[in-house]
């Protein structure tokens, strides 16, 4: 089995999700779960100033998260699955897409 | 006045289960398991003096603050004339250690600890897991004799007798009720968790055909593993696992039982009745049961339950079939080598599944005839029904042999129409 990381992307800084949005999110997770296949439920990550900094060169350091592009990186979880096909599979089925997210597959790097 | 008096009779048998179990947990860690007997006189005389009083002056405004006024009184009371009588006749009788009187409290963090503390005083291994659930049916839920010998279709002497000798072991046993320690949990969290399993399982699969003792047993099997879930020496992978089980079990409750009160099988049910916010709190907790690596029986039965609660689709019985091959490496039964063959005829066909359940062939289990009646249905209906007729003659239940008599009618109609 390999592992990869789904990593969550959105683009509403604002975003708050409402009760149902965080049932659904747990519903997709549980799917996951059912499966075997949750290696790690991650973590949400918070992107409100003063709960996000970036660090550049030279002790350069701005507020928020790095957002060069449009998204910011709002999560992630590890899942274990044969092929990253089957991982992607497993990405489609969440709720993200709904809100105009959208989720980077990523293989973990195993050193054995 | 009359309706004052209704609302009595229907307050007081819901306060008398809820608050009579906590209250007996709260006194007996205050008196040690030995005296258990001390603390259930004291809830049951609070509770008696409640129904005279508020015949005549009415329920008071907050029920549940009166018994606890009324049963703190009645312990101080107690320690009062425990004192008198053993500075007047002392060394005539050995009364055993009772702890001197402090200030006890029936507060909500309080009375969650003693009840959890009386749930692993309950599940003491040196009792069969029969006696266990009969203890905890009587000491941590409230139920009395005749509603738990309702409840296992047995005679009433039956279950004193059982709880008389499992009374006997609690007391003698040396648990510590004030200091439930990590040492305690570990060496009985599992005989905890096989417990409450088997207590759910009681109603879920119940030999008695009364819903609502059904109902009620699996929701006081969910109630006490959720008392396990918020304390955080008991809140583990399994015991969420376990609660999500419960969860997605009950949420089919409602849909299994017609309202003439037969029971309708899983495929026919109405989904609409399907309890949606138990099944979305089953996911909540099956999410946190797999954090960690640790996989137990309870994480696969929870895993199995959660498809049972998705829409069919071809990956669905795939999911619950490698499930099951993992259950079988863990535990390997009867039961569960049926339910995996049934899992298997929804991936690869009935025909290999009977040649499968064939291999099996456990004498006398009316599950393998219900089985293969089912398998066999499509294909040879002479040999479906005599295998539910097989069934039926093997089964004690009233509600099993109704859903097996009917299926044979509707075989006997299809086979006459063609």
């Amino acid at each position: 089995m390999k592992e990869f990381a789904l990593i969550f992307r959105i683009n509403d800084i604002n975003f708050k999700p409402s009760p149902e949005q965080m049932q659904e999110r747990m519903n997709w997770l549980a799917g996951i779960v059912a499966q075997n296949k949750l290696v790690d439920k991650g973590n949400t990550l918070l992107p409100i100033p003063g709960s996000a900094m970036s660090v550049h060169a030279d002790n350069v350091v701005t507020d928020g998260p790095y957002t060069e592009i449009k998204e910011f990186i709002s999560g992630y979880i590890i899942v274990k699955t044969d092929t990253i096909e089957e991982a992607v599979e497993l990405a489609k089925s969440n709720p993200i897409f709904k809100i105009g997210g959208n989720i980077e597959v990523r293989e973990l790097l195993k050193l054995s | 006045m009359e309706e004052e008096a209704n609302s009595l009779q229907e307050l007081l048998p819901h306060l008398f289960r809820q608050e009579y179990a906590k209250m007996t947990a709260v006194l007996c860690r205050h008196f040690g398991l030995k005296h258990i007997e001390i603390a259930e006189d004291i809830a049951s005389e609070t509770f008696l003096k409640a129904s005279e009083n508020w015949a005549i002056n009415g329920i008071p405004k907050k029920p549940a603050a009166w018994l606890y006024t009324v049963a703190r009184n009645k312990t101080k009371d107690y320690f009062k004339h425990l004192s008198i009588f053993e500075s007047q006749i002392k060394n005539e009788l050995s009364t055993g250690k009772i702890q001197e009187e402090q200030q006890f409290e029936f507060d909500n963090q309080h009375i969650a600890d003693s009840q959890l503390a009386m749930i692993f005083a309950v599940c003491n291994p040196a009792n069969s897991a029969e006696a266990q659930i009969c203890l905890a049916l009587q000491i941590l839920c409230g139920f009395s004799v005749e509603e738990i010998a309702n409840a296992f279709l047995a005679k009433p002497e039956t279950i004193k007798k059982r709880l008389l000798r499992a009374r006997t072991n609690l007391r003698n046993d040396s648990f510590q009720l004030n200091s439930l320690t990590e040492t305690d949990i570990k060496s009985r969290v599992e005989t905890v968790l096989k417990t409450l399993y088997l207590l759910f399982n009681e109603g879920y699969f119940s030999k008695t055909n009364n819903q609502l003792i059904r109902k009620e047993l699996c929701s006081e099997a969910v109630r006490l593993t959720l008392m396990l879930i918020e304390n955080p020496l008991t809140n583990t992978p399994k015991s969420n696992a376990l609660l999500a089980l419960m969860c997605f079990q009950s949420s089919r409750l409602d849909a299994r039982i017609n309202n003439k009160g037969e029971a309708i099988v899983y495929e026919q049910q109405d989904k609409k009745l399907w309890d949606k916010s138990l099944m979305e709190r089953g996911n909540y907790y099956l999410v946190n049961a797999f954090d960690g690596n640790e996989i137990s029986k309870y994480h696969l039965e929870a895993g199995i339950a959660y498809w049972h609660t998705t829409p069919d689709d071809e990956s669905k019985w795939q999911h619950i079939l490698q499930l099951y091959d993992q259950l079988m490496l863990m535990e390997s039964s009867p039961v569960i080598a049926l339910n995996r063959i049934f899992a298997f005829a929804k991936v690869y066909g009935n025909e290999k599944a009977i040649s499968e359940a064939e291999k099996l062939n456990p004498n006398e289990s009316n599950y393998y005839h219900q089985l293969l009646g089912y398998l066999y249905a499509d294909q040879d209906i002479e040999k479906a029904i005599s295998h539910y007729g097989q069934a039926i003659k093997l089964t004690k239940s009233k509600t099993e042999k109704q859903t097996l008599t009917k299926e044979i009618e509707r075989l006997y109609n299809k086979k006459t129409s063609h």
